[in-house]
């Protein structure tokens, strides 16, 4: 540093604080601090009273709060809703607990602020400030206490000690970080798969019933998940964050993509859900420009062409799942999605 | 003997106490040094114990809360009294959670004042924070002061977020979606950061459980003891003061604790948690109830996090969403630039003590504060670094100045996009003019005095203001501030003649000493011998 080092020179000089004669020669000499001003109270009796009586009262009204607290805590029932101008229904609980206990801290806070303003002494002193630093003597006295302990210890001369030491305490928390494995498992391909596979049905979410492509009608969208997959299944949350699918007609010369028509059945096409941006699900759908849209950060995605991001912040479209029809006329899986649906990660490719 | 006895007979109980304590704490000792210590006031000194008693505040209502709450994944059908959620399939954390606000007595306020807290807690690190960088109170001796009070605001979020996550809901769930999603991002290590975080995919049965021992144990424990030390080194640096008669770098100059400070710091416990309890009795915060428990097909509308998020959400909105695909491997730059700015932005925070006491070579300890406009590129870099933070706050919220502005989503965008750049250079220009007028103006009425208002008639007819004189202290009071001189490289060539190569290092400081400190970066102040030559020259009017 010492080379680096830059000379004091631009340092502002501390400006001199001069007392009394001084004063008179530099007009911008410190002429220390004021001398005190009485408050009212301070030499009206009277005054003092009043801010007495004040403080008193707010006391007091504290008190009152609190067995105002008590009794609504006994009286309320805890599902009694009231009407209140103007915030509307509220739990009459909440709304009395809320108030009594507010105003209970509050006077007793405002009673203590007013007792220190007008009663208590106004008056200003100055305390002298110590340097943090140590005095050289003290530095050098710890330097050599330092120096005998370091000497005494002997773990300057016995290098292998110390080296051990060293690796013994660098592994040990190694331990620790093993530990830590069993947090959860690896990635491996989990992320690339759902439970998507040929065969599978495409159940209605709303009906629980398979979908049939006449339900799919233009202009709607229709929210799917695989056949086999209940709500009350203990992993259903995890299964339908990836599995969950939205579903549109089409008119097939709409199709802008080939790719997308090739998976479609008669214009009907099933995407994944899941936005790919950061996986929130999508919910809106535009039926003239056949557009989707993420609420939570507002990507756009043309479904009438692969899908494709037209706004926002994602970054690739969303994943088609290639669909068909079934012996009984229900629409099926053809397959899983061809990528990993939702947010993208190093490891897609 | 007998006198002995005497004299403890007639000590009061609670000096007997004492003195039993003394015995084995020594506590008189530690009494000496600061029963009376003298605190300096001034409203902005207010800010931190907002901090203080928001934390008190939620501490103690986050435990009576942990008596009822359930931080479990567990699905339940709920059967409790809030009749439109009955029979619906949810976890148990959301199930207790219309129990703390239904069939609880008191638990919905005490619901509502952690999260109030919660929120006034963060908002009032954010203003504290800007309070201390304005007036260069992070100068030695308190740069690790300033670090714990980073590490208290990073930390706030954290637990924060933490804590608006446990219940369940479909918009905490939503935001849990978000970060996992933001940590799939992580380039080689973000699918298994993710895995090990939730226990397996997304969302798995293990997160609320995570996120609770995390929240009430983990960090507010961290946080507990960076508070301490935080308050510690305030007591053992004693406290900074505005420059002012009779205040000097090596006093400090105010009312004793015991018992002015003392009486109004206590006192102020108690209004801030009055206000907060009538603010969480009047004004609902985070109703559960309305959303529905979390589902990772289910969204509602509008979603959005607590204020201190928003920003976080802004910068993940408006980024493009870039992708690279190389070598079979997909770097998520859309997603993982506002990941790495978001820590930039909070790290600028952190280190910014350091490298303006490298600029200035300053080594002294600073007690006196800075007005703001006393150091312009300092107040001006402030100004513009709240600007970019409010310019992405906006951005976190483009949907909704969407809908009330009646604009369009893509036009908000552009704006936070270009002002994002462009808003911090406006504000440190316009920040810097304000700040040099300001000095300009402290140093026109140092030498002409403050304008009367009063205007008088010269006998050959022309009008003038009266200019009353400022008195002695309000002259020292306008003139204490230091005024650095921008470094100089140094000459090339040494004493003794041997050329100095100058490091690129030395060459940098020297250019920003001298934007900090040269030339039209700061208003000389006015010097003793101008101000005798104004006021001998033509009395009181200019
Ligand atoms: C230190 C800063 C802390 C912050 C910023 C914070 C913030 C929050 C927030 C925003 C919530 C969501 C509340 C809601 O609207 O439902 C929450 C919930 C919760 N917090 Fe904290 N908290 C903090 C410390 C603590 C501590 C120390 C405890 C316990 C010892 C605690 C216990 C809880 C519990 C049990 C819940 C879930 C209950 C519920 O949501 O009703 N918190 N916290
Ligand atoms: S998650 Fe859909 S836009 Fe961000």
């Amino acid at each position: 540093m010492s080379s680096n080092e830059i000379s004091d020179k631009n340092l502002p000089h501390e400006q001199g604080s001069a007392h009394g004669t001084a004063v008179a020669e530099n007009p911008f000499a410190d002429p220390g601090l004021p001398p005190h001003k009485p408050r009212i109270q301070d030499v009206d009796e009277q005054a003092a009273k009043r801010s007495e009586r004040t403080v008193a009262l707010l006391f007091t009204v504290s008190m009152l709060a609190t067995i105002g607290f008590i009794a609504s805590f006994v009286i309320f029932p805890v599902d009694e809703i009231v009407y209140v101008w103007p915030i509307g229904h509220v739990s009459a609980t909440n709304l009395s607990l809320g108030l009594t206990l507010g105003v209970a801290l509050f006077c007793i806070g405002a009673g203590a602020v007013h007792w220190a303003r007008t009663l208590m002494s106004d008056e200003e002193f100055a305390d002298d400030r110590h340097a943090i630093e140590a005095a050289p003597e003290v530095k050098a006295k710890v330097m050599t206490d330092f120096a005998d302990g370091a000497r005494e210890s002997a773990i300057g001369r016995r290098p292998l000690i110390r080296n051990t030491m060293l690796g013994a305490l660098a592994m040990v928390p190694l331990s620790g970080v093993v530990l830590l494995r069993e947090l959860g498992p690896l990635p491996e391909k989990k992320l690339f798969h759902t439970s998507w596979k040929k065969g599978l049905q495409l159940i209605n979410m709303n009906t629980n019933e398979p979908l049939r492509p006449e339900d799919v009608v233009v202009g709607s969208l229709t929210f799917a998940k695989p056949e086999g997959l209940e709500e009350d299944d203990e992993d259903f949350n995890n299964k339908i964050a990836k599995d969950a699918l939205m579903i549109v007609r089409i008119q097939p010369q709409d199709i802008k993509d080939r790719r997308e028509l090739e998976w479609s059945h008669e214009g009907i096409v099933a995407f994944s859900k899941i936005c790919t941006h950061v996986g929130c699900p999508i919910s809106l759908y535009e039926q003239q420009t056949h557009h989707v849209l993420c609420p939570c950060h507002q990507s756009t995605f043309d479904l009438s062409d692969g899908a494709r991001v037209i706004f926002g912040p994602a970054g690739h479209p969303l994943p088609q799942l290639r669909i068909g029809v079934n012996g009984e006329g229900n629409l099926e899986a053809l397959g899983d999605f061809a990528e990993p649906v939702g947010p993208a990660f190093w490891e897609r490719g | 003997m007998s006198t002995t006895t005497d004299a403890k007979r007639k000590a009061p109980a609670g000096e007997r106490v004492a003195d039993w304590a003394d015995g084995r704490l020594g506590i008189y000792s530690l009494a000496k040094a600061n029963m009376r210590k003298i605190f300096p006031d001034h409203w902005s000194f207010m800010l931190g114990e907002i901090c203080l008693y928001s934390f008190i505040i939620i501490i103690l209502t986050g435990v009576y809360l942990t008596l009822f709450f359930h931080p479990s994944m567990n699905e339940v059908h709920y059967h409790g009294s809030y009749v439109p959620m009955q029979g619906i399939r949810m976890t148990e954390a959301y199930a207790s959670t219309l129990d703390i606000s239904f069939d609880v007595r008191g638990g919905l306020l005490i619901r509502q004042i952690h999260h109030w807290a919660a929120l006034i807690f963060i908002a009032g690190m954010f203003v504290h924070m800007m309070r201390v960088f304005f007036t260069g109170a992070f100068r030695k001796p308190r740069e690790i002061n300033w670090l714990f009070g980073f590490l208290l605001f990073a930390l706030g979020m954290f637990t924060g977020f933490t804590g608006y996550s446990l219940p369940d809901d479909l918009l905490s769930g939503t935001g849990v979606r978000f970060t996992q999603g933001a940590i799939l991002s992580v380039p080689i290590v973000g699918t298994y950061i993710s895995m090990f975080l939730f226990g397996g995919e997304f969302p798995g049965h293990d997160i609320i459980a995570r996120f609770y021992s995390i929240h009430i144990l983990l960090l507010p424990g961290i946080m507990l003891g960076l508070v301490v030390a935080h308050l510690i080194l305030v007591f053992y640096h004693k406290h900074t003061q505005f420059p002012g008669p009779g205040r000097t770098n090596k006093n400090v100059v105010g009312m004793p604790l015991l018992p002015v400070y003392m009486a109004k710091a206590g006192g102020f416990f108690f209004l801030v948690f009055g206000v907060i309890a009538v603010i969480a009795a009047l004004f609902t915060i985070n109703p559960i109830w309305a959303l529905g428990p979390y589902r990772p097909d289910q969204v509602s509308t509008g979603a959005q996090p607590d204020w201190y998020m928003g920003f976080a959400e802004g910068l993940v909105r408006v980024m493009p969403g870039w992708e690279i695909n190389l070598w079979g491997h997909t770097l998520v730059l859309g997603v993982f630039i506002p990941l790495v700015v978001f820590g930039l932005v909070l790290a600028a925070i952190a280190v910014y003590p350091f490298i303006e006491s490298w600029i200035t070579g300053d080594k002294r300890e600073h007690h006196i504060l800075d007005r703001p406009r006393n150091a312009p590129t300092r107040t001006a870099l402030g100004v513009a670094w709240v600007t970019s933070y409010m310019v992405m706050l906006i951005g976190g919220g483009n949907d909704i100045f969407a809908t009330h502005l009646h604009m369009s989503i893509n036009s908000i965008t552009w704006f936070v996009r270009i002002f994002y750049f462009v808003g911090p250079v406006i504000a440190f220009i316009v920040t810097k003019r304000i700040c040099m007028g300001l000095q300009r103006r402290d140093r026109d009425k140092v030498l002409h005095g403050r304008e009367s208002g009063i205007i008088k008639r010269l006998p050959h007819g022309e009008f003038v203001e009266i200019h009353e004189p400022l008195s002695q202290s309000q002259r020292y009071s306008l003139t204490a501030h230091e005024q650095y001189e921008p470094a100089e490289v140094g000459p090339a060539v040494d004493e003794n003649g041997v050329e100095r190569k100058l490091t690129r290092g030395e060459k940098l400081r020297a250019k920003l000493s001298k934007g900090y400190f040269g030339e039209g970066n700061q208003v000389p102040k006015a010097t003793a011998e101008e101000y005798r030559e104004i006021s001998s020259g033509h009395g009181g009017h200019h």
